[in-house]
């Protein structure tokens, strides 16, 4: 029972880390200058890093020769559980940027935590990525305090995205059942405990970069239960491609 | 004194000594350097996006994490060469525009369309096995920098065209309709990538002052040369063939004799004509316009803080 | 469509502790912390370095090619920095 919970907990984390790591991918030679492409790269290269270890530590817990290679492009939309934040488009850079910014945030609080899980691979995992957040978010909100305090474009840009991405950031902070087993026996993390963190570290950079910070409307969630926004199936169908025309190929 | 100034010049390249930016040197040179540089810097960028093209469908995390860790690779490699060409008295605006406005080249091979997940292979191992030739060759070149440059992105490039023959390696011996497609792109990249050293040495019109002042060590039909007898090998190994029924091993000159390139299929694709160059291009000035307002917004803000309280 | 420039940064980095740092290139920025970022990004993708400086090429100050015989020939003729210009008996030890 524990295991398979495990296993969805897992799976869920590898999720969030796959699917922003694709969304990020897709600048790759589109960055506003050369060196910006580069370091959207990195951020991209650590998150599929990071999916890698968790859908392969997924993969273990499942059993029966599965691999994170067939959780990653043999899955349906149905069956992903990645927060919604994570599959949204990347629009501009704004967007990119305050979608980056709010994940950061949060992956630096909630990988904090999971370094002490019970769980070794867990704790393991957690304290190689919790390095790399740390880097990513210093860039993230770096650029929202460039952006909001730099031209009136750039600040009406930034404000927006901000606005539009808000309703899924409620999600981040929500337990389920596996969370709450997973709490309970030590292994996961309890986030309605870093909210308050989250939010400090929301509201000193965006007030740095002379930004507002909406109000909480409409929040929207569903991502762990499978539910997603129409965004996903697209992201899948590319990413899948190969392996769905040639399922008995090997890559 | 520029008479004197030329033959200190000469007589420095002669010896293996390197030129540095703030050293006298005639304007040719500089020219020379800077429309050399600069297209290869040009075809660096350009050439992320074939690739690029395949990042979001590589068929695996490992295939996708070494695809973007390589065209990441292509971006730090335009941006060594950028800086090269900057220390020339040029600035990375200038060279972005002059790539743009089509008065600089950039390898023709990138206008070449990535159709299958083959061509990520092909490109590796052909496209960068032809640059690697060509690069470990520039190591040596006489100007300082893009010396300094190129043994950077030699030193890096060592896993570009491993990454590709293991992609061909894979493909050849797995399924029939993979075996198929690595096939297939072999054949269509062949060609191209030998006519990626230029035009024969007979025929190259700046070939003569870049033996002269060592921009060049080696020439164009030699490298050529080079890189099939490494590849003719390398494909036999795998299973493939190469789509060349003059391709001949010479036991006198202990070389492959090769068949004729269709010099007028690459002059088309130089000139505009080939399949791709317009995207690229629009995709090139579409990402740096998108990108202006990012960075006006970042000029703006450093403006404000270095003459407000943060830079105290 | 005009476009400033970005202002352009060297790049110096230590490839471990204790170790002089080294040029390693430059790179486009536009304030200190993206500098210091990009040089990170750019540089450093394969654990080149332990550290990073980063300074302005503006605010290099360097010596010309013209000013190579006046600054360095000079001291082509003072052997007696080094150590090897001083007669010492073998059989003193620890010099």
């Amino acid at each position: 029972m524990t295991k398979e919970l495990l296993y969805k907990y897992v799976l869920a984390l590898g999720d969030d880390a796959l699917i922003i790591g694709q969304r990020l991918s897709q600048w790759a030679y589109k960055g506003p200058f050369l060196e910006e492409d580069i370091a959207l790269s990195n951020i991209s290269l650590d998150m599929f890093g990071r999916a890698n270890l968790f859908l392969e530590y997924a993969a273990t817990l499942k059993g029966d020769g599965a691999t994170a290679d067939e959780l990653a492009f043999k899955r349906n939309e149905r069956e992903f559980c990645n927060h919604i934040l994570c599959e949204q488009p990347n629009g501009n850079f704004a967007d990119t940027m305050v979608r980056q910014f709010f994940l950061d945030a949060f992956n630096k609080l909630f990988l904090q935590k999971l370094i002490e899980s019970k769980d070794e691979q867990l704790s393991a995992i957690a304290q190689k990525s919790i390095k790399e957040t740390t880097y990513h978010l210093r860039h993230s909100s770096k650029w929202i305090i460039r952006l909001g305090d730099g031209t009136a474009e750039s600040h009406a840009k930034v404000q927006s995205a901000i606005n539009n991405l808000w309703m899924f950031t409620d999600e981040l902070f929500e337990s389920n059942k596996i969370d709450h087993e997973m709490v309970k026996q030590k292994i996961g993390v309890d986030c309605s405990l870093i909210k308050v963190e989250w939010d400090k570290i929301i509201d000193e950079v965006l007030s740095e970069a002379t930004l507002s910070r909406p109000e909480n409307s409409n929040m929207l969630s569903g991502g762990r239960a499978g539910i997603h926004t129409e965004h996903l199936g697209h992201l899948l169908s590319d990413m899948q491609y190969l392996q769905r025309a040639y399922p008995d190929a090997k890559w | 004194m520029s008479a004197d100034n030329e033959i200190i010049f000469q007589k420095k390249i002669d010896s293996g000594l390197k030129i540095e930016p703030k050293d006298w040197m005639p304007d040719k040179y500089r020219k020379h350097l800077i429309r050399q540089i600069s297209q290869h810097a040009h075809s660096e960028i350009i050439g992320m996006q074939p690739e690029g093209n395949w990042i979001t469908r590589a068929p695996s995390l490992r295939a996708k994490m070494v695809l973007i860790a390589k065209v990441q690779d292509e971006a730090g490699h335009g941006l060594y060469l950028y800086s090269a060409t900057e220390t020339l008295g040029i600035t990375r605006n200038e060279l972005i525009e002059q790539l743009q406005s089509g008065k600089a080249k950039y390898s023709s091979i990138f206008n070449y369309p990535t159709l299958t997940w083959a061509d990520i292979g092909a490109i590796g191992w052909l496209v960068d096995g032809a640059a690697i030739v060509n690069q470990q060759s520039l190591r040596g070149t006489s100007f300082g920098p893009y010396s300094r440059a190129m043994v950077r992105i030699c030193k890096e490039e060592s896993f570009h065209q491993r990454q590709g023959y293991e992609i061909m390696s894979k493909m050849s011996n797995g399924t029939p309709e993979q075996h198929e497609m690595a096939q297939d792109a072999l054949n269509r990249w062949w060609w191209p990538s030998l006519m990626m050293f230029g035009p024969h040495d007979a025929d190259s019109s700046h070939t003569s002052n870049a033996m002269k002042w060592k921009i060049k060590r080696e020439t164009n039909d030699d490298l050529r040369q080079l890189f099939i007898d490494r590849t003719v090998k390398q494909a036999d190994l795998i299973g493939l063939e190469i789509p060349d029924p003059d391709l001949k091993w010479n036991p006198e000159t202990k070389h492959y004799d090769f068949g004729k390139i269709d010099w007028e299929e690459f002059w088309e694709v130089v000139n505009g004509n080939g399949f791709c160059n317009k995207e690229r291009i629009n995709n090139h000035i579409s990402s740096h316009e998108e990108g202006q307002w990012v960075r006006e917004a970042a000029l703006a803000y450093a403006e404000k803080t270095q003459n407000g309280v943060e830079n105290e | 469509m005009s476009d400033k420039n970005m202002p352009t940064w060297e790049v110096f980095l230590q490839p471990k502790t204790g170790a002089p740092f080294q040029h390693a290139g430059n790179i486009h920025a536009t304030d200190e912390e993206m500098a210091l970022q990009n040089a990170r990004e750019i540089y450093t993708r394969r654990q080149e370095g332990t550290c990073i400086w980063v300074v302005k090429t503006e605010d290099i100050v360097s010596s010309n090619p013209d000013d190579q015989e006046s600054f360095f020939d000079p001291a082509n003729d003072k052997l007696y920095r080094y150590p090897t210009f001083f007669k010492v008996s073998k059989k003193a030890k620890g010099l």
